[in-house]
């Protein structure tokens, strides 16, 4: 397994954040390797770093320093369109306030980043159904989210974010927004899709959502320290 | 993102916002329709003074007594000591002395009240010579015109306007009835078609008498041989311009005078017209201009809207960064919609200035004159705007961070 290319590797990441004279040092010495098919959380406090941590991980932000390699190819120094590109190809997002554009059909918005790579209308629809029917949303193909409950709206980001086969999953506070059994079924959703041999990077402050990950990653005061697997 | 998708897009979000879109739309609306009918307005005017010239008869030269002078002062008397007399006319139909002059009509005109058994009726009556039909370019409605030998013998007989006609005998037909003028018993003989100018109505409220009647019978005096114009026909448009140096030159050879202290001027046609358009051509960019204005309003309307949508919508460009859309294509995606509402504002503007153009004339005397070429012109100028005053909005949303959009609130 170890000489596969990981899909992750942060080699002495630092971010510093500057405001005037004062320099924060969000994150610093990160070294972190997640491999194909990991499940790992990444767990800690409000202002420790996790934010910061999962914008570089989904190449939303570029590292003050270090290396970042994801699927094998370095990004932390690319412009924006070649982050675009990279994100569009490599990462699935999940966030929070699942983020879905609130006019348009579940459908539609599992497409939209299969529209951002030229894919054909009719391949389009063929991939988004397919991945509305994997989080068990095949007869809702036409609502828009305000018609779904959170955990179904929840379910469509989760589509929308499996659409390109991405590398990588990455899921901010997925269960944040949800009470407790629309959590569970995402989170078992998402180990799910770890079974199936997905890489997933999963962003919480919540104990018993990391205690789901067979790897959980600390991060306190911008240094991370990896805690033993499933306890 | 292909453009059929950037185009969906675009027309969703314009339409997710419906009065907001609609009120952007009504200002380039406003501009475009106003735009239409301005250049509609300032086309139709010269075509009606087009029009209303060449109804004056084709090739026409003009020649009246009297003559402006560089000191703002008119040389001559204007009737009541006119410079011109039917000799004058007469000199001119000399073929030797002017070969581009096709035909000569002297005209007097005075005023005069026409009776008949049952009414009368004051009209102008115009004193002239057989050439005069052919001249001004007019047709009989009925009847037939002054012969040379009624002009020569001055016969006592009368053509009428259609106007006078109607107005003299509203019941049946004027021919051969009996008017009298100052005494002067006068028999129709004809009756003129309408000139079908819509300038000058008193084309078709005249009656048309041989000259020497006019000014021997009816009226007399001092007039007597004097005329008021000479209608002077050159044999061809391309000999208009020598027909008039030829005129000039016999009439100051006549008075005995030098062109620059002419007794008479010499009006042509190009140069009413000229005269006309260029005052037409004034108002209209007067008008334009402020249209351009009202245009301009409008694109900073759209240019307001667009800022706010940037602004509303920073969570779903973030979004969309995220998802993988590159900053030129959220650029593009704004400008997409930037131009839908100008499109929409450029077709709404089309057709709110093709209704206006067909109610506006039941309002002031003016005709509207629409050309495909302007309409076509004024949607792709309402999405040239909405692309213009798009820039701005759409490159803040290109120029905004998917993590600072993602994190608002």
């Amino acid at each position: 397994m170890n000489d596969v290319t990981p899909v992750i590797e942060l080699v002495d990441i630092a971010k510093t954040y500057r405001a005037g004279a004062l320099a924060v040092h969000a994150l610093q010495d990160v070294n972190l390797v997640i491999r194909q098919g990991d499940l790992v959380a990444i767990s800690g406090p409000s202002g420790s770093g996790k934010s910061t941590l999962m914008n570089i991980l989904g190449c939303l932000d570029v590292p003050t320093s270090g290396t970042y390699r994801l699927a094998g190819e370095d990004v932390s120094h690319l412009d924006e369109d070649r982050l675009a590109e990279i994100r569009n190809r490599n990462i699935g997002f999940v966030f929070q306030q699942f983020n879905l554009l609130p006019a348009v059909s579940a459908l539609r918005n599992v497409e939209l980043p299969l529209a951002y790579s030229h894919v054909s209308r009719g391949e389009r629809r063929e991939r988004a159904i397919a991945a509305l029917q994997q989080v068990g949303l095949g007869d809702r193909v036409d609502h828009k989210p305000a018609e779904l409950s959170g955990g179904q709206q929840q379910r469509v980001a989760i589509a929308r974010a499996l659409v390109t086969e991405p590398a990588l999953i990455l899921a901010d506070e997925p269960t944040g927004n949800l009470d407790s059994t629309s959590s569970r079924e995402i989170i078992a959703m998402l180990i799910g899709l770890h079974s199936q041999g997905r890489t997933v990077v999963l962003i919480t402050h919540d104990s018993d959502v990391a205690r789901a990950a067979e790897r959980v990653v600390e991060i306190r005061d911008g240094r991370v320290q990896e805690l033993a697997g499933t306890p | 993102m292909s453009w059929f998708d950037t185009v969906r897009t675009g027309v969703e979000a314009v339409r997710l916002h419906r009065l907001r879109s609609g009120l952007t739309v009504l200002g380039i609306l406003i501009g475009i329709a106003a735009v239409i009918l301005t250049v509609g307005l300032g086309e139709g005017a010269q075509a009606d003074v087009r029009s209303q010239i060449n109804a004056l008869g084709s090739n026409l030269l003009i020649i009246q007594p009297g003559s402006t002078t560089g000191t703002n002062g008119v040389r001559g008397g204007f009737g009541s000591a006119s410079t011109l007399t039917a000799t004058d006319a007469a000199a001119l139909t000399s073929k030797t002395v002017a070969p581009d002059i096709a035909a000569v009509a002297p005209t007097t005109s005075s005023s005069a009240t026409l009776t008949t058994s049952s009414t009368n009726w004051s009209t102008s009556v115009v004193g002239t010579t057989a050439p005069w039909l052919h001249v001004r370019a007019r047709k009989m409605q009925s009847g037939r015109f002054l012969s040379d030998a009624e002009v020569t013998n001055a016969a006592p007989v009368t053509v009428l306007g259609s106007s006078t006609a109607a107005e003299l005998f509203p019941t049946g037909n004027a021919l051969g009835q009996t008017v009298t003028v100052n005494g002067v018993d006068l028999q129709v003989i004809g009756v003129l078609a309408p000139s079908g100018s819509t300038g000058n109505t008193n084309d078709d409220d005249q009656a048309i008498v041989p000259i020497a009647v006019s000014g021997q019978q009816l009226f007399g005096g001092t007039t007597r041989s004097s005329v008021s114009t000479i209608y002077v026909e050159a044999a061809s448009p391309s000999t208009l311009s020598a027909a008039y140096q030829e005129a000039q030159a016999e009439l100051l050879a006549l008075h005995n005078v030098s062109s620059t202290n002419a007794d008479f001027t010499i009006t042509t046609q190009a140069s009413i017209l000229s005269a006309a358009t260029s005052v037409d051509h004034t108002l209209t960019i007067l008008l334009a201009g402020i249209a351009a204005i009202s245009l301009l309003v409008g694109g900073i309307g759209v240019m307001n809207i667009m800022l706010v949508s940037v602004t509303e919508r920073v969570r779903e460009i973030g979004l969309r960064k995220a998802l993988g859309a590159r900053p030129r294509v959220i650029r593009r995606q704004f400008l997409v919609e930037a131009s839908v509402l100008g499109f929409a504002g450029g077709i709404l503007g089309v057709i709110v200035g093709i209704a206006g153009a067909q109610i506006l004339p039941h309002f002031v005397s003016s005709s509207v004159a629409l050309s495909p070429t302007a309409s076509i012109g004024a949607i792709v100028i309402a999405i040239v705007i909405g692309v213009a005053f798009g820039v701005y909005p759409a490159a803040r949303a290109a120029r905004l961070a998917p993590i600072d959009a993602l994190r608002t609130e």
